[in-house]
């Protein structure tokens, strides 16, 4: 699909919101790229590496470099970026580096662009994995923020009720969690039970776009939104944009997809105060000198890069 | 710089830094910063959380000193300019300055290590007003090996620190990278009575390099190799003094206008209206600084 230019049939400009994307993971092209596509926010999830930290430092360096540099390089090409800060559940298994990170946490829940902890939740639903993410459920009642939750890849179903079934007994208000990674089989009870519904567009792993257009179909837009999830594995950051349009192809209506592509990220995520239009649309003046700086790109996505991809030469 | 003997008559940074925030800050938002302020004096977790959260409490507004706040900063600190600072880099700074002294090192530390781009910029700029400033050229070093341009200028622009406290290895290499990741040289003070051999022959390196690879030439460069020119780097500076560049040539002229070497005089001599701009003050390195941020 060629789309050089971020902007719809009625010629306005697009704009999207990717509220899932390891961007620490990715090049400076798909800055450029996700940019021209009308990207205008992102949100990097703490996760992990695609091979486990050994030592709290490692982890620490990687929480600072979401609120700091990675910030600033998304800055460089107009997109505001965001993080979550959180233990994930596969490092919850090493109950030393975990006691280490939930120690560390709190210096980072506070810090500007932070807008949920997360992404936590289950991998292989083990009892470690449990405790820190009752841990962490706590930590986000006591800083009154938003939940970002990983579901798991094996066991998806069940692991996603058990998950709900913990958020519950804790007694956390549904509205302020986002469940992530869901399919055809967890979105209605997701919905059912008022918890914000993500999915993931990832290859062969997670959802494909043409079922999710299937989704929204059957479903609306209220309380679901869009990822792309990309990360070090193979993953596609113009997921987001890349559904937007095959939902337009396919006959769903604008008011849905600018809810499930934009808007419903921005009022799920905005309960942290931390992540607001404004942002982008009118920054302040010491916002602008510190997340925009050195770049004529103001005002987010709405200036978009010419693609150069053809061009061999490196200057 | 460091004096000893009028200390004592001399108002804190800290003091100065509350009252610009006590004619500035809401009651609720001054009522915060007292609390945070005295519990800050008890835990490190305290003083971090509230450091954090300073924005969201007291705002980022910029402070627009008025011309006796500024002497107020001077008084406090000499060279201290804090142009641009805000409400919520105040507040952070009072937090920070609040807690007890030997708390103070630890706490930085961990604050930059931790900080996000907002913090590490209020940290950076308020090196100068920090207690024994002169140990801090690592941290301040440190501030400057970094790649967030505004992380960097917070140490390199409008700060009195790098040159009361850089020796010249440390101040060579911050105006080089200066240069290198596309910031500017007129906003660092001291840049003209910092100038040294050294350095003009670094900066003249530096631009070969840069002709070789075609790529332009920051004018600014040549500020630093005008007070040491000689007949080899002549050559040079022509090269920019014919360069089509915009500004290459008024910078040019001003690095003639500095050098005592009559091959410079000159040449500068050849272009009477530049060489009477220069003496009006209408051909400036402000200007130049001027010309080529915003274009």
């Amino acid at each position: 699909m060629a789309a050089d230019s971020p902007s719809d049939s009625s010629d306005e400009p697009i704009r999207l919101i990717d509220p899932h994307v390891h961007m620490s993971a990715r090049t400076t092209d798909d800055y450029e790229r996700m940019a021209a596509s009308g990207v205008v926010a992102l949100i990097e999830p703490a996760f992990w590496l695609g091979q486990p930290r050994t030592t709290i430092g490692a982890y620490k360096d990687y929480l600072s470099s979401l609120v700091g540099f990675e910030r600033f390089r998304a800055a460089q090409f107009g997109i505001r970026h965001y993080c979550t800060i959180g233990l994930n559940s596969k490092e919850a298994n090493n109950e030393e580096l975990a006691e280490a990170v939930m120690e560390v946490l709190p210096l980072y829940l506070q810090k500007e662009g932070v807008v949920a902890v997360g992404e936590i939740g289950y991998d292989d639903q083990t009892d470690l994995e449990d405790r820190y993410l009752r841990k962490q459920i706590e930590l986000a009642k006591e800083f009154d923020m938003v939940i970002m939750i990983h579901t798991p890849h094996r066991d998806k179903k069940r692991g996603t009720s058990r998950t709900m079934d913990v958020l519950e007994e804790h007694g956390v208000d549904p509205g302020k969690v986002a469940i992530d990674h869901n399919n055809e089989e967890t979105v209605q009870e997701v919905l059912d039970r008022g918890f914000w519904a993500a999915f993931t567009l990832y290859p062969n792993t997670k959802m494909g776009n043409e079922r999710m257009v299937e989704i929204v179909r059957e479903y609306g837009s209220e309380r679901i939104f869009i990822d792309s999830a990309a990360d070090w594995g193979v993953s596609d950051p113009l997921a987001v944009s890349k559904t937007f349009r095959l939902m337009h192809e396919r006959g769903i209506t604008k008011a849905d997809i600018e809810q499930v592509c934009y808007h419903n990220a921005l009022a799920c995520y905005g309960q942290s105060g931390q992540i607001k239009e404004e942002d982008w649309t009118q920054p302040l003046p010491i916002d602008q000198r510190n997340l925009f700086h050195g770049n004529s790109v103001l005002r987010g996505g709405q200036t978009p890069r010419v693609d150069d991809s053809d061009s061999l030469v490196i200057e | 710089m460091p004096q000893e003997s009028d200390s004592a008559e001399r108002p804190t940074a800290l003091a100065v830094l509350e009252s610009w925030l006590q004619r500035r800050l809401t009651a609720d938002a001054k009522g915060w910063l007292e609390e945070k302020k005295s519990t800050a004096l008890l835990e490190d977790r305290n003083a971090y959380l509230a450091f954090a959260l300073a924005p969201r409490k007291v705002g980022k507004a910029d402070l627009q000193l008025t011309d006796d706040e500024f002497e107020e900063a001077l008084a406090a600190c000499p060279g201290w300019t804090p142009r641009g600072w805000t409400t919520d880099q105040a507040a952070r700074l009072i937090l920070l300055l609040a807690g007890p002294a030997d708390c103070f090192g630890r706490r930085l530390t961990q604050l930059c290590a931790t900080g996000d781009i907002g913090e590490q910029v209020a940290l950076y700029q308020a090196l100068p007003i920090y207690p024994d400033p002169a140990g801090l050229t690592a941290r301040a070093a440190e501030g400057l090996r970094t790649n967030i341009i505004p992380v960097f200028e917070a140490v390199a622009h409008a700060n009195p620190y790098p040159r009361t406290y850089f020796d010249e290895a440390a101040w060579n290499q911050m105006v080089l990278k200066a240069l290198f990741i596309g910031s500017s040289l007129h906003p660092i003070q001291g840049i003209d009575d910092r100038a040294n051999a050294s350095l003009a022959n670094t900066m003249i390196d530096y631009a070969h390099e840069r002709w070789a690879a075609g790529r332009p030439v920051s004018p600014e460069l040549w500020r630093c190799v005008g007070p040491f020119l000689d007949d080899e780097c002549l050559a040079d500076l022509e090269r920019a003094w014919n360069s089509p560049e915009p500004m290459a040539r008024e910078a040019a002229a001003l690095a003639l206008a500095a050098s005592d070497l009559p091959a410079a005089k000159t040449l500068l001599a050849s272009d009477p209206q530049l060489a009477k701009g220069i003496d009006s003050g209408a051909v400036s390195w402000s200007l130049v600084h001027e010309t080529i941020t915003v274009g």
